[in-house]
């Protein structure tokens, strides 16, 4: 009796002392967006189930990527999960700078994840990061002054119809601009987004020999459209406007349409924050009529494990863990099923509850439509809708983008502008080898 | 008749220079206002100015969220330390600048200045590699070492204008009373210069307080200052800027109330000598 008593005193402290030497304290590097502070709430429920502590370490964007490119390039092993985008996920994969998530476990359930995401997550079809959330862009504008001014927008309306449009609804003296868009100087603001408007022409970054583009009448027009729609319908200063920007401005009621990501539906639908969110509708974001690529994007924000890490078992628990259907359904269970992370599994979709959220198919079929190892009407050479998929061009598309908004801003002509495009990215590509 | 004029002159200055204060202070108490409104009341266009509902919810939620006292103390030891340590290696070395002066002085000061206009950035990788090298990431021993070094031109140039103002007369005739090295700069030098070293021990706290490139660099959870727990706030995709508000008026108060109180002791410091 005593001594089976003995044994289960020391297999219970075995046990005890296993679990103790097993749970690990991971430190993840992350962004402020709302679906991330709200996975940190849910943390305690990741400990419970694994043993495993989590400390966040949460900054701004430009410094985030700073932070971790240093940390991942030096091997300095300051974090054991970081959060980054689809830009990063490939050049970092194909550098061995990150751990492959090609043994992730059966219920996890790896084909869930949507196609375009794991597409774009990938390197060599090898997983490099597990989308959290990921996003497309559309168009959101206001059903009661579309109304008003006698138009219906249609499923998949063309940049001609938006002018239209931005022009019936520009109402100057009730405060109301026809349109509001990214004018912000920064690869990943304005950059991104007159990119994707260069697609929608026919413009592209790139010719198959990495000669730059800009000198080609697609980009002209395409500034110039974009210029004039801004100029005539937009807000002032939008020069400056960034995604918050824009939001700030759309939820107020002072703008007739807004194009931009598909994660801000449930920012501008949301009446806690939204001052028109009873009259928001939604369409895929616009083309130029006759070219077949439209304006929408494709980017998520995903969790990655770098190379340098000492606690990869752990860190693949929590990668699991924050992106399972288990999370959505936890999420969905007590705050609702219009919080839940978008955009990165296709079972979401397919939930019956989750369809009735008004811009649930809006956001499936925009990401289904962008197609990043196709992005533009004629070849290029490289992988990326909003972004070129290679080291170099967040460095280029900072400058091109600043070399824009001066001509938002009025500081410059088109033409200088693309000239000077021209010149700085042939300059940046000479210098790197690609001519 | 020369009396009317000064005072109106001092009128227009005093006016002038309440403009002027207002003006630098207006961003501060921008902040701290928008730190009691909604999300919604924060970005208002018309801007709300005080004419909005008060609420304490954006301190209750970044008080939940972050653990404000784990970086606040960070911050005062990573200032405080590299103020001591600063003041430690300054006040020798800007003693004998001043006082025995070499034929090289002049460019010895002018490069160690010179080292503040090369960009942060140019250096980070070699620091931060000689930092895993002696397992210095995100401790507070490292960061408290860098923010030494690179207020040290400062601290070194602010005591050497402080030091030339004391005459070397006064140390001379301590020498021939028998002072030794030691009692001369301890019971002689320090304490004719306390009001310059007040201001500059005060002005490199605050520089310490506020750099906010290496300690975003070097740090991670264990060592991360106030400078990072405001970069937390900041959000590409949402707008927190209330939230943001809050957290930014929490980490500055601290520096705020100590430059409040000391604010003569500041001024008199970086006047010291300035006028003869």
């Amino acid at each position: 009796m005593k001594l089976r008593s003995t044994f289960r005193a020391a297999t219970a402290l075995t046990l005890v002392s296993a679990a103790a030497v097993s749970a690990e304290t991971i430190t993840i590097a992350t962004v402020n967006n709302g679906d991330m502070i709200r996975m940190q709430g849910y943390t305690d429920d990741f400990t419970e189930k694994t043993g495993h502590e989590v400390e966040w370490v949460t900054l701004e964007e430009n410094v985030l990527r700073q932070r971790v490119t240093t940390d991942i390039t030096t091997n300095g092993g300051q974090f054991d999960i970081m959060t980054i985008g689809m830009y990063e996920t490939p050049i970092w994969g194909a550098n061995d700078w990150l751990v492959p998530l090609d043994d992730l476990s059966e219920d996890y359930d790896v084909n869930d994840i949507l196609p375009a995401m794991r597409a774009g997550l990938s390197h060599d079809d090898t997983l490099y990061a597990a989308p959290f959330y990921g996003e497309s862009s559309m168009v959101m504008y206001r059903t009661d002054l579309m109304e008003e001014a006698g138009l219906e927008m249609p499923d998949a309306p063309t940049w001609q119809f938006i002018r239209e449009a931005a022009a019936a609804m520009d109402d100057p003296e009730n405060h109301v601009n026809g349109i509001c868009l990214r004018g912000k100087a920064g690869w990943g603001e304005g950059g991104a987004f007159i990119t994707v408007t260069g697609n929608s022409f026919g413009a592209r970054w790139f010719d198959m020999d990495w000669n730059a583009q800009f000198d080609q009448p697609e980009w002209k027009e395409a500034l110039t459209f974009f210029v004039n729609l801004m100029n005539d319908y937009g807000p002032e200063g939008y020069a400056t406007n960034g995604f918050n920007e824009n939001l700030s401005l759309f939820q107020q009621g002072k703008c007739g349409m807004w194009i931009d990501a598909t994660v801000a539906a449930s920012f501008v639908t949301n009446p806690e924050d939204s001052e028109v969110a009873d009259s928001v509708g939604f369409a895929l974001a616009p083309n130029s009529e006759g070219v077949e690529k439209r304006s929408n994007w494709l980017w998520a924000w995903a969790l990655a494990i770098p190379a340098g890490t000492q606690k990869e078992d752990a860190a693949k628990e929590f990668i699991e863990w924050a992106t399972s259907k288990d999370y959505i359904e936890m999420v969905a269970e007590n705050e609702g099923w219009a919080n839940v992370p978008p955009g990165a599994r296709t079972s979401l979709y397919e939930t019956p509850e989750y369809q009735e959220v008004p811009f649930a198919d809006i956001t499936l079929d925009s990401i289904n439509a962008a197609d990043p190892t196709d992005p533009t009407v004629d070849p290029v050479p490289y992988v990326g809708i909003q972004f070129v998929a290679i080291p170099e061009f967040a460095g280029i598309a900072t400058q091109v983008s600043q070399e824009f908004s001066a001509v938002y801003a009025g500081q410059q002509s088109i033409d200088e502008a693309l000239e000077t495009a021209q010149a700085i990215t042939n300059e940046a590509m000479e210098a790197a080898g690609y001519q | 008749m020369a009396r009317a004029v000064t005072t109106r002159r001092k009128t227009l200055t005093t006016a002038l220079a309440w403009v002027v204060g207002l003006v630098i202070f207006f961003p501060i108490l921008w902040t701290i206002l928008t730190s009691f409104k909604t999300e919604a009341q924060a970005v208002a266009n018309p801007p709300l100015f005080l004419n909005f509902d008060w609420t304490l919810e954006n301190y209750a939620v970044v008080q939940e969220r972050s653990n404000y006292m784990r970086f606040l103390w960070n911050s005062v030891i990573l200032a405080g330390g590299s103020t001591i340590l600063g003041i430690l290696v300054a006040v020798p070395a800007a003693w004998s600048m001043a006082f025995v002066p070499s034929r090289r002085t002049k460019d010895i000061l002018l490069w160690m200045l010179s080292t503040k206009m090369l960009p942060a950035v140019g250096v980070l990788y070699p620091i931060y590699l000689l930092f895993i090298r002696f397992g210095l990431l995100d401790s507070r021993a490292g960061l408290v070492m860098v923010l030494m070094l690179i207020n040290l031109p400062i601290i070194v140039w602010m005591l050497y204008t402080y030091f030339r103002e004391i005459p070397g007369e006064i140390l001379e005739a301590a020498r021939m009373d028998g002072a030794t090295l030691r009692e001369e700069l301890l019971y002689i030098l320090t304490p004719m210069a306390i009001p310059g070293i007040a201001s500059t021990v005060l002005l490199n706290f605050i520089l310490a307080w506020n750099e906010a490139f290496w300690t975003l660099n070097l740090t991670a959870v264990d060592a991360a200052p106030l400078t990072a727990f405001i970069a937390s706030y900041s959000s590409p995709e949402g707008l927190f800027f209330a939230k943001l508000s809050a957290a930014s008026t929490m980490a500055i108060a601290p520096i705020l109330i100590l430059g409040w109180f000391s604010q003569k002791q500041l001024v008199r410091g970086l006047t010291f000598g300035a006028v003869k």
